[in-house]
Formats: structure tokens, sequence, C-alpha cells
């Protein structure tokens, strides 16, 4: 059986000789008889030709032939075959954090350009090599704001994923940090409940854009608001909406975050994705995660180097700003080779393209009997639909006509009964769509 | 090599989509917009190719160059695992598709891989359940002191205090900080292991837990770790071990069987995924049955028809920890991984992984002092103590190894061990690579004594040579605008 | 090691010069050496209350960060904004234009922690075993 252990019998037998060993076994004496396992019942090794065989017939049992209209902050993009190809190349991906930078330049510079993308995507100034997930990243911008004010209060707009709310509020459980969570009016952010409840008290507030609901909101007001009591203003992004839509940037936002899973990396049953981070050059030395610097060599010569070191766990240990060691490298070359594939009038398109489809699927649901398509305000390629009957029916039914329909939102909003949550990406067809509707009023009506 | 930026020449295009084949209703409010569009490169198809090909071509990797990266287990990554990783069926696959109606039955096969892997490495660490959330080593800990936390809360107590070895991985103190805990540090005894009585001057009931890797980094198996646990336990306090040197007791011991309680485990180390040049990896946690219902929702659950579902009605749990069950596509990799290995496969693993680290500390402690005079599990650390005397430094020996064609082991780390050269050979490389990597070593102490400026000037065969990191980080130029 | 005679020093390597009730401090020789090329100072705000041997600043080199303690309690007058642009005043001129911050002093019988340049240089040397 293959286990990729290159020693010989003969080589063993010269190894432990070597060493002054008789038998493996003596290398392992530190253990102790009682200390050995209780019990170490797994099946023995198959070859690879077995296993690759054993999970095609795993891969099988998913339903990957849906039509996917699914969305909630998670969507399913065309992907250039570049990307694939290029960051599957073994340089980049059996090697290492780029902790001896002579010989890691090429992570090293890629990240870089990572680091610089974002930047440019979202209109700020400093964007770390990025970290684990959307979610993540929001909580450590919210713990990030926390260090820079010394404060312990934190608005929440009730339209930011509440995916990400769950984990923030998890990850703070033991930690003394009050929340207070801000309502929506007409699918935006209350500004007059966000008024009331700015004070000198508060750290941070978290804002969404495009929300939850798929709502589009210009923020600069909130802002203004937010800078007036010294709190830092943080927003979580869908990157690819960026390509269209006001930079976080542009509205005077302080920390910037998002979920990376949309440039460029497979939906993957929830990972791995990207969670970058973007904020304002004076709050850099207060950013989690790692970064890359451009320097020089003696000669002279431009190269990069992870820096900002001393802020971080393997140097500052209790006092780190985080405790994240690694980032997700191989995700952000992947969003880099995205990026760069689509460039600058490739990004705009696709974010256009996402724009059309949405509207047109939402022309054509809102004729349907019963079906009231929300429009109070703009939305990018997502939108919630009103429906006459239980949307988690609607969407058991529609699996069996072919579609993976939508998100039936009161499972996070108890008020929101019979709201269901569509996203329509540029993947989707005319036909698609137009199917859609069809087999949506069929299911409701038939 | 340039920047993307620059090669960017206005009007090239790669990546076309298909045209809009639905009439365009209305468009977004202009105060919505973006003032001018994303400044990204305008760039060909080739151009991309060439850039990030050329690119690739400056790393060193696992796949090009022997890389002894000490307690990062940077093994041989099977290449069937990236073929079983592509398959459309499991990238295509929504994560909220099993959280539907119905949805759940659709994606059984991704369920399954979960399900088993829970069982899988429950057995090889002896722990009762795990939870695949964790997207990292240190992802993992954080989840794991959580738990910790979550535990002593449900019996009402505060308890203050996580006692970390000052041989501990800087993770570990900055995890516990982070959930709110004050560390106090406990110091190692001359052998290299815990000093049991400094250990019971700080072990009291305000004590959460006490956080251990082991073998612990100087590479040393923990004798007394079952003394360690009993006191631990005496005082109510909890067993939390650091699993990034697993590679060295896979069959040999079981984390649970010692006294455990919350374990995580590094995923792209132990069971041979990719490490990406820094991630995406894997930090699953395990927990012995005391502390199951507090692990983070959802959990895979099994119905009497044999169909598996998610559960989210845990209400001891500490929450959500990652948006879904983790980095799935990794979990994938190693789930394959461990079926090819089997039993004996994993068993084989870490004695050729000692084999290989006691192999080279044979060869080179008559020139490098060892850290500690024995017999070493998966990694041997040396001290730089004797070259230091003709001014060469840990970093100039790694830095000659690059000239070399090997990528340096882990250096300065253990901090306890004045210059430390940590090296990590793994079980996938050959006799014939040791010994190379032998000859390198001694060939630079051989320069120490006889020409040091040829190792204060390395590496002289890489593009550039090494970097003003002061500058870097005084100018803080990070991002090309 | 340069350690001037008329200064205050705490174990942490802070030195402070007292005159009258304001005292000027920054850190020693001893602990610019350690750290290396400094990279980063964050600078106390200025009007700051502060206690004896409290946080009131941080250092950043590459490969370290170490946190300044206050040698003495009281308000912070000034502060060498100079630093944030040319934080290798540090390594240059420990004593003289790499001062960290001005204090006004609150008790100055908490003089008694502190230890003189004889007393420190001793400590020093301690270290060094």
């Amino acid at each position: 059986m293959s286990d990729f252990i290159a020693n010989t019998e003969k080589d063993t037998k010269e190894m432990l000789e070597a060493i002054g060993a008789k038998t493996l076994e003596d290398l392992f004496s530190d253990i102790r008889e009682h200390q050995k396992p209780k019990s170490f019942e797994l099946v023995s090794g198959k070859s690879e030709f077995e296993v690759i065989d054993h999970i095609k017939k795993l891969a099988a049992k998913n339903a990957t032939n849906l039509v996917c209209f699914l969305g909630a902050g998670y969507y399913d993009h065309l992907i250039p075959s570049v990307v694939d190809h290029l960051s599957s190349r073994s340089e980049f991906t059996t090697a290492y954090t780029p902790y001896q930078p002579e010989c890691s330049q090429g992570t090293l510079q890629a990240i870089f350009e990572y680091q610089s993308s974002i930047c440019r995507l979202t209109g700020l100034e400093i964007a770390n090599a990025s970290l684990y997930d959307g979610g993540t990243a929001l909580y450590e911008a919210m713990m990030m704001a926390r260090r820079i004010t010394g404060r312990n209060r934190v608005l929440v707009d009730s339209a930011v994923s509440p995916i990400y709310r769950t984990i923030i509020y998890s990850y703070t459980k033991n930690l003394d940090i009050e929340f207070l969570e801000i309502p929506v009016v007409h699918g935006q952010t209350d500004r007059n409940s966000l008024r009331k409840n700015l004070n000198d008290q508060v750290a941070c507030v978290i804002l969404q854009n495009p929300n939850f609901f798929g709502a589009i909101d210009d923020h600069a007001d909130i802002v203004e608001d937010i800078h007036r009591v010294k709190a830092l203003a943080i927003e979580s992004v869908y990157p690819l909406s960026l390509g269209l839509l006001k930079t976080p940037g542009e509205m005077g936002i302080d920390i910037a975050t998002g979920e990376g899973q949309s440039l460029g990396l497979p939906l993957s049953f929830g990972g791995p994705y990207l969670g970058f981070m973007a904020t304002k050059r004076e709050f850099a030395r207060k950013m989690p995660g790692r970064i890359v610097g451009q320097t020089t060599d003696a000669a002279n010569r431009t190269g990069y180097v992870l820096t900002l070191q001393a802020r971080e766990q393997h140097i500052r240990r209790e006092k780190a700003t985080s405790n994240i060691c690694s980032n997700e490298a191989l995700c952000a070359l992947r969003a880099l080779i995205y990026l760069t594939a689509l460039g600058k009038n490739g990004l705009l398109e696709v974010a256009r393209l996402n724009y059309e489809k949405a509207e047109f699927a939402k022309s054509l649901l809102s004729k349907i009997k019963g079906v009231t398509v929300k429009q109070s305000s703009p939305t990018f390629n997502e939108f919630t639909v009103l429906l006459p009957k239980d949307p988690a029916h609607v969407i058991a039914r529609m699996i069996e006509k072919g579609f993976a329909a939508g998100f039936s939102l009161e499972r996070y909003y108890k008020d929101m009964k019979n709201y269901m949550l569509i996203a329509v990406t540029e993947k989707r067809t005319k036909e698609e769509i137009v199917r859609y509707a069809e087999s949506l009023e069929s299911a409701l009506w038939s | 090599m340039e920047l993307i930026f620059n090669k960017s020449v206005s009007g090239r295009r790669c990546t076309q989509f298909p045209a809009n084949d639905v009439p365009v209703l209305k468009e977004i409010p202009k105060k919505y917009l973006r003032k001018s569009p994303c400044n990204l490169p305008e760039v060909s198809e080739m151009d991309v190719v060439r850039h990030f090909t050329n690119l690739s071509k400056l790393n060193f990797s696992v796949d090009s160059n022997f890389y002894p990266l000490g307690s990062c287990t940077m093994k041989y990554n099977p290449k069937f695992t990236e073929d079983v990783a592509r398959l459309e069926g499991f990238t295509k696959l929504h994560p909220l598709l099993p959280q539907l109606r119905l949805g759940g039955i659709l994606a059984q096969g991704a369920l399954e891989v979960l399900y088993e892997m829970d069982r899988i490495l429950s057995e090889i660490t002896g722990m009762d359940a795990f939870t695949l959330q964790p997207a990292a080593g240190a992802h993992g800990e954080l989840a794991g002191v959580m738990l910790i936390a979550a535990y002593h809360r449900s019996l009402n107590q505060k308890r203050k205090y996580i006692l970390v070895p000052d041989s501990a991985h800087g993770t570990n103190p900055a995890s516990a900080a982070i959930v709110g805990y004050e560390i106090i540090n406990i110091a190692s005894n001359k052998n290299g292991t815990m000093d049991i009585e400094a250990l019971k001057a700080h072990l009291n009931q305000d004590v959460a837990a006490i956080m251990m890797t082991c073998p612990n980094t100087l590479g040393l198996f923990e004798s007394d770790i079952d003394t360690i646990a009993k006191l631990a336990h005496a005082q109510g306090a909890l067993m939390y071990y650091d699993g990034a040197n697993l590679n060295a007791i896979l069959g040999k011991c079981r984390p649970g069987d010692l006294g455990f309680d919350v374990i995580h485990l590094n995923l792209h180390k132990t069971f041979a995924t990719p490490h990406g040049g820094g991630g995406p990896g894997s930090g699953p946690v395990g927990v012995k049955k005391e502390l199951i219902e507090f692990l983070p929702i959802s959990r895979i659950e099994k119905r009497d028809d044999g169909t598996l579902y998610l559960d989210y009605k845990k209400p001891q749990s500490i929450g959500y920890i990652s948006s879904f069950y983790g980095n799935f596509l990794v979990i994938l990799k190693a789930y394959a991984y461990i079926l090819l290995l089997g039993k004996e496969g994993l068993i084989r693993t870490s004695e050729h992984a000692v084999l290989n680290a006691n192999y080279v500390l044979a060869k080179l402690k008559d020139i490098y002092e060892p850290a500690v005079e024995k017999t070493c599990m998966h990694e041997c650390v040396f001290s730089a103590s004797r070259q230091i005397l003709k001014n060469v430094h840990a970093l100039d020996i790694a830095k000659y190894l690059i000239d070399c064609g090997i990528h340096p082991p882990t250096i300065y780390f253990p901090l306890i061990v004045k210059e430390a050269l940590m090296i990590e050979p793994t079980e996938t490389e050959s006799k014939e690579t040791l010994d190379h990597f032998i000859h390198c070593m001694r060939e630079a102490n051989r320069l120490t004594q006889e020409n040091p400026e040829v190792l204060k000037k390395a590496p002289q065969t890489m593009p550039i040579s090494r970097l003003d990191e002061t500058k870097a980080a005084r100018d803080m130029n990070c991002a090309s605008l | 090691m340069n350690i001037p005679n008329n200064l205050c020093f705490t174990k942490e390597h802070e030195w402070i010069k007292i005159e009258g009730d304001t005292g000027t401090m920054g850190i020693t020789d001893y602990a610019q050496h350690a750290l290396g090329d400094v990279t980063f100072v964050e600078i106390p705000k200025k009007d700051c209350e502060v206690k004896q041997f409290n946080i009131i600043a941080t250092i950043e080199s590459v490969k370290a960060a170490s946190d300044i303690y206050s040698p003495l309690s009281g308000t912070i007058t000034l502060n060498n904004s100079e630093l944030e642009n040319n934080p290798a005043l540090i390594n240059q001129s420990c004593y003289d234009q790499g001062w960290i911050a001005k204090i006004k002093i609150k008790d100055i019988a908490e003089k008694k922690n502190l230890m003189d340049s004889t007393s420190y240089q001793k400590f020093v040397e301690g270290l060094a075993h």
C-alpha cells in the first residue's frame, strides 16, 4: 500500500544504526506502556484509484444540477479557467507562509498585488493578506475598533448578514461588550434609530452594503454622524458589487471587510472562502492578520516581506492584535487572478450583468399572482419577495422542478413570515430566469 | 518582477462574459455608484498566465525543494487529493442547500464526508467528538478556549487564568487572551519538559485550563503528561492539546487517552493538505463527552433511516464560529489521504517522521548543539550557540541553506532556545535528501569556521538578497494604489 | 552602555529626568539596543493621566514590540511628536532627541521606587549573567 514514505528496509536499518537504536519502537521509548493507545481501530489503506472511486460516489449523492437562485451572501458566479489553472501551480500550493522572503517572492508579491487590488476595489489605503471568511473578518474589524477607541458598545445594523452577526455574538460571549441592533426601514438602515443611539460610549457601527436583503445604500451621511462621536464606521461589502457601487472609501468608512467568495472561489459547501479587510492608513498598525510590504535589498532591488509583524502572536503572544497566524493565501491568490483576468472593464461588466439580470427577474416575478417584489430601495443582484404561501414549502416544490429557489427569511427574521430572498447572478441565462418565473407560478398555484 | 499593474495597457482584455441576453430595464441612481471604474489592470490572457507562472517560479515549495520547516510538517501533498477536491459534486454545492426543506437530502455525500471525518479523527486521537468548522489551527484554538469558557460557565465558575508553558506556540497565549483569560507562563525544566513544581505553584481553582503541545516544541514527548493532567483535573481545570505535532504520535499514543479534554488538529500538517502559501488550512477541534454539548452549531446527526441532517437545536452550544461547516475542500483532501494510508500507513507515518528527525539529530549533534541531548520525536532543535562564537547566527545559516536549494528550518523558535534551528524533515523525505541536507549543514559549519562572510552574504543565488525589513516597517508601503 | 548619572531609572528600562515638578522620560540605551531598529512609536496622548509603572506607550521594532511604562504618576503635558515621523531618533539619541513624554509629576515621593544611575548600572550588569 502506498504511504509516500521513501525509506526502504535497508535505509531504515542504516539510519537506526546511525542513531544507535535497534528498532523503530526504541525511538518511542518516552511513551510509557500505559500511555499507548487504548484503541486504534481504523480500516486498512487503499490505492488512490479506490479512494477516488469511493469519493466520486459520495460526490454523486450531492445534487449540483439545481439551477441556483440561492445566495444570502454566497453566490454562484462564473469563474474564468485561468483562475484554477494558475492557482493550482504547486509552487504556490505547496509553499507555506513566506517567512523566508528570498525564496518566497512569488507568494509575497502575489499578496502585495492582492492587497493592492483590495484597496483599489474598496477605495481604502491598506489591506491585510486576508482572513478566514467574511464573518470572521467582520468580527476582527469589530475587535479592532474596540482596540482603537477603547470603548465597549457596538451598534449593529440588523440588515447585516444574520450569519455574521451570530458569529460576532458567539465569539464575544466571554467579553464585556454591549451590542445593540438597529432596525431596518424600507430595506435600509434606520437613520433615526441609529442617531438616537450614537454617543461617546460607542466603539463602532457595523453596516453592510448591499445589505442582507440585497438593498443598496449610501452610508456617507451615517458615517458623518459616527465620526462626530469619534466612533468607527465598519462596513461589510460584497466585493463583486464594487465594480459598480460606491466604495467604502468614498463613503468615509474606516474599516471595510467582506466575503471574497464571489471573486473566483467555487461555493464548495462553505469553504475554503476568503475574508478581506481594508482600512485607512492611520489604523494600519491596529489591523490584525498578515501584511506584506515593499522594500529593497542591499543592491536596491525591489522585494516584498511580511511586515508590521510586531503586532502578531508569534512576537506579542497574549498582547497580540489577534491570534491569527495564517491567512487564506491561496484563496487570496485566486481572488487576485480573478480580478486581474477581469480587469477594469470586466469587473464593471460582470457587476452590470448581475444588476440587469436581477432587474429582469424582478419584472417577471412581479407579474405573478400574489407575489410582491419589494421595491422600496434599489438592489444589486439579490432582492426579497413576499409570497402568498410559506416559502419553505415553495422552495421544496421548486427543488422538485430543478431550482434552488432562494432563502426563506423567516429563519433569521421572525417577523418576515413568507418573505424569500432571491439571487440572480451573471451566470443565469434569460431562459433560466423565464423558466424560474414559470415554475414559481406553478409551484404557487397548481 | 514588475507588478501586474505596471503591465496594464488601456483597452486590453482577458475574460469576456456572455453578452447580456435580457433587456436593460433601469439604472441604479447615480448617488449609489462609484465615481470611476475600479482601477484593475488591463491585460491579455497570455499576460495573466505569464505573470503568475513566472511569479510561482520565485517560490521554494515542497514540490520543488526540501522544506524542513519545524512545527509546520511540510510533508508531500498527494496529487490525487487535488482531483477529489475538484469534483463538481462538491465544488458546486451551495452551503445553504441542506438548510432548505428537502435540501439536506441533496447534500448527503458532503454531509457523509464530515460525519465520517468526525468519527475517524475521534478514533485517531481518542476523543469523543469533533467539530470540523475551524478554518485553521489558531481558529481551532480560539474555538477550543471558547469551549473551555462555556464549560466553566455552565458550572457557574468564573475562572481567570490559563497556564501555558514557555515553550508554547505564540498562538496559545494569544487565543486564550482573546477569549478573556489572563495568561501565566510556566517554565520548562532543564530536560526541556514542563517543570511540575512550577506548575503546582500556579495551579489552583482559578485556573481554567493548561494548554500544552505534545510532543512539545522542542520535539520532546512530555512523559509526565498524565501526572500533569491529574493535577489539573484535581483542581477542576481542563487540559488543552495543541495538535501541531500530532504527526509524531499517530498510532503511538492518543491525546484522549493521556487525559486531554479539548484538542485541535491541523489537517494541513498531519494529514497532508497543501499549505497554500499560508492557508487555507483546517483546524478541527475534538472534545471529551463532557464538552460535546458546547460544540459549535450546526452538528451533523444521523436519523434512524441512516440519512444525515444538520442539528441546530443545541442550547448549550457556543454558537457559530464560522459561516458553515469548515474549510470543506481541505477536510475532503485530508479524508482522502487518511483513507489511502489507513491504519498501517498512519502508524508508519509517525515511525518514519521520528526516524528521519533522529537521523538528522544523530548526524549533526557533534557540530550543532542540541537543545536537549536525548532522542527526539518528529523534529529536532539545535542552538547555533557554537556558531555564534564566530558571529554566525541561526539566520545566517538559514540564508546559506537557501543557496543550497533548501528551504530553511524554523529559526528563533522556540523562544527558550538561544539561536534556535528547528528541523522537521517529515516521513516523506528520502535518506538521500536528508544526507544532502546534513552535508549542507556541515558545510555551513565549515564555512562558519573558515569563511563566515559567505554565510553573512547569503543568499546570493536568488533574484534578491536579504531585504531591509526595517525600511518595510517604517515606510509601510503595503499597496500600489 | 551609556547611563547618564543625572537621571532616574525603572526596571523596565525607562529613564526620567526630574526638574522641579516636571519629568522628561524616555527609554534607556540598553532598551533601544535590545529592541534594535525602532520602526514605530505609539506616543502617549497629551493631557492623559498616568500612574506609576502603568503602560503609556508602545515601541515597535522589526522583531519586537515593547510596552513603555511611566516612571512616575502624573499628567502628560507634552509628547514628542517628532517620533511619529522619525522613530529612529530613539536609536540615535535615546536620552535627548528621542525623549518620549513630559509629565507633570503628581507625587514626587514615588521617586523612592526608582533607581539612580549606579543602581541601574548594577541592575543591567546583573541581567547579563
